[in-house]
């Protein structure tokens, strides 16, 4: 029992009389009973966004770009919006799997596995975005480096966009392999408890025949220990590579040497949100509110705040240094977000990521539910808004007054978009019912010093021991 | 000639780790141990050797950085040096920190997949493996402990009762 000692002013990461066999039954519950209606309806929803933002695709690429509201001044529009969008909502789950491990969190077991499928699915929806906007989407491997006779050229390395296209490949390569390691102990589990020859077999083949040997949990843990290392910088190079696309151009309002550090925390602004959006949800349906509990939505809604102000102070920095540079196309640039046509997305950006999460001070919010719920449906509209309003308004009035234009989205910008939140539904929605959404085996290594039960019982001993 | 073994179940990883303390105290030999989760300690107790699967990541890292680099130079420097905003077309030294970005990814893709693949083939796991845990509660909350047997029969039930166990089976293995 005392090698399990863990300081009694640390809060229970585990509530109720839990023992291993209970975190058993508790993962395996929603993949071994029937989805009900709600889940249904839910998923009918997504289901129906998906299929209509895959047919506006076709439209897309059967018709051509021009089916977009994009013009000759406005060239990126939406459709960047959205990559950066679902890139930066992907940082979180690799932030809690490996950063958090590399902390030695142990908050992070309940919602590791959870928050890294948010990482892929939504890395999925990102990498939707640059291949259609392609044009012509069968050419896609163009990107890659393929000798001259393909083309006239090899690919630019010296270009950012090149180095997206390695940096979320490897980015999606990483996480999905870091993911599966992670599950096979627990679709081993699942497989051990099947009772139809279906599930049975399916299980089987995903846990890649996991048997659990002292040697395999070795291997296991370093494995893991290495991939967290390796993850950590390669999360924050995604995104440092992703604001390149901008930071490296002479459009005035991208060219700043601030854009990586605060696209990077923007990140994982809005990447906190939205595993606190899931999150909230999922425990509830799939009743695992004993191993994703409050305590946890609060630390979420801290980082949330944190990283929220580290946001905010890059927007103000953004605006002194354009002020201090002198240069007096960069203060338009400025001066036009905060003022221009677009007024309405700037504000709507500063009060959605700089004034709300301030509310997470105040304790009674950030540890209520449906504040934090609302807090992160607000953070991820003005995530989205923040990359609207850097793309958009640094675009649409350039150098060239004669040519200054809005942009205007047409339907087909709309359903693309509507057809990825669609998309990132499904896959999350079907992953909720067949794979095990808590890392149980790694939940139940924390059991006996973060248990509820076995903190209480360690604290009975210690009363009885004083008197 | 099948050998007999004894599969010993406890359902407390602290027992556990006693037992194999004292097992291997009394000289009885360990042949594996199956556990649901990673237990901290076991290998060590166990007498398990560190395993060197970060070494090995770290030297396919190294081969990343070197495709990296050699990919990059014969592309951008050898084969069609081209003139793109005025950055050094002929000196792979000199038009480096362009490549720097791609350079630490593949590093990092070298590393993080190989070395996983090395997990995989080492550890014997891949799609349509037949799983070797000889009973399914060591994936819930059994731990197994596989002692070869040798000399008698009830003296080995007996100690490994004493230990804790809330099972002990004999098992001809072939």
């Amino acid at each position: 029992m005392s090698s399990h000692y863990e300081a009694p002013i640390r809060k229970p990461l585990v509530i109720g009389d839990k023992s291993y066999h209970d975190i058993t039954v508790d993962v395996a519950r929603p993949v071994e009973t029937r989805a009900n209606k709600q889940w249904w309806t839910v998923f009918t929803i997504a289901l129906i966004a998906f299929l209509w933002g895959a047919g506006c695709m076709v439209y897309t690429i059967g018709t051509g770009i021009g089916t977009w509201g994009l013009n000759k001044t406005v060239g990126w529009a939406w459709d960047i919006t959205n990559f950066v969008w679902w890139v930066g909502i992907g940082h979180a789950g690799t932030l809690i799997s490996a950063v958090l491990l590399l902390f030695r969190q142990k908050w992070r077991m309940a919602i590791n596995r959870s928050a890294e499928a948010m990482t892929i699915f939504s890395v999925v929806q990102a990498g939707l975005f640059p291949i259609i906007h392609m044009g012509r989407p069968w050419l896609a491997y163009w990107v890659l480096p393929m000798p001259n006779q393909f083309g006239s050229l090899w690919v630019n390395f010296n270009s950012p966009l090149l180095w997206d296209v390695f940096a979320i490949s490897t980015y999606l390569s990483v996480s999905l392999v870091f993911w599966w390691t992670g599950l096979l102990p627990d679709f081993a589990m699942l497989r051990d408890r099947a009772v139809t020859p279906f599930s049975k077999r399916i299980y089987s083949t995903l846990s890649f025949g996991w048997s659990g040997r002292a040697k395999d949990w070795q291997r296991f843990e370093e494995v893991s220990l290495v991939l967290a290392g390796l993850a950590t910088p390669l999360v924050l190079s995604v995104h440092t590579i992703v604001s390149f696309d901008f930071a490296t151009s002479v459009i005035p309002g991208w060219h700043t040497t601030i854009l990586p550090p605060y696209f990077v925390a923007g990140a994982i602004f809005s990447g906190f949100a939205m595993v606190n959006t899931l999150l909230i949800i999922m425990r509830k349906v799939v009743s695992l509110e004993d191993y994703i509990t409050i305590q946890h939505i609060e630390l979420m809604n801290i980082i949330v705040m944190i990283t929220g102000s580290v946001v905010g102070i890059a927007y103000i920095t953004e605006l002194w240094v354009a002020w201090y540079s002198g240069v007096e196309y960069e203060q338009y640039a400025f001066l036009n977000r905060a003022t221009g046509p677009y007024w309405w997305s700037y504000w709507l950006m500063m009060t959605c990521n700089v004034i709300s999460p301030q509310v997470m001070w105040f304790k009674k919010i950030r540890t209520s539910i449906l504040g934090s719920f609302i807090i992160s449906i607000i953070v991820n509209i003005g995530m989205w808004f923040e990359r609207f309003v850097i793309i958009v308004t640094s675009l649409h009035r350039d150098y060239l007054p004669s040519s200054w234009t809005m942009f205007q989205p047409t339907f087909v910008d709309a359903g693309i978009y509507i057809g990825t939140i669609g998309f990132f539904f499904v896959l999350f929605l079907l992953y909720s019912r067949t794979f095990p959404v808590i890392a149980q085996a790694e939940v139940k290594t924390i059991l006996k010093s973060s248990g509820e039960n076995y903190k209480k019982k360690r604290e009975n001993e210690n009363h009885s021991h004083n008197h | 000639m099948s050998t007999k073994v004894l599969h010993v179940l406890y359902n407390d990883d602290d027992v556990l780790m006693d037992a194999v303390k004292t097992t291997r105290a009394a000289h009885h030999h360990i042949e594996e141990v199956f556990t649901p989760f990673p237990v901290h300690g076991l290998d060590k107790a166990m007498g398990l050797k560190p395993t060197r699967l970060a070494i090995c990541a770290f030297i396919y890292g190294l081969c990343g950085l070197s495709f990296a680099t050699f990919m990059m130079n014969y592309i951008m420097i050898q084969d069609w040096p081209q003139d793109i905003g005025g950055k050094p077309s002929f000196s792979y030294i000199q038009n480096m920190p362009s490549f720097v970005p791609i350079m630490f990814e593949l590093t990092v893709f070298f590393a993080a997949h190989l070395m996983v693949i090395t997990f995989f083939l080492r550890s014997r796991l891949w799609p349509f493996k037949k799983a070797e845990n000889p009973d399914v509660r060591t994936t819930d909350d059994h731990f197994l402990m596989e002692v070869a047997l040798h000399g008698s029969e009830e003296e080995a039930l007996e100690f490994f009762r004493n230990t804790g166990a809330v099972e002990v089976k004999v098992i001809d293995k072939h």
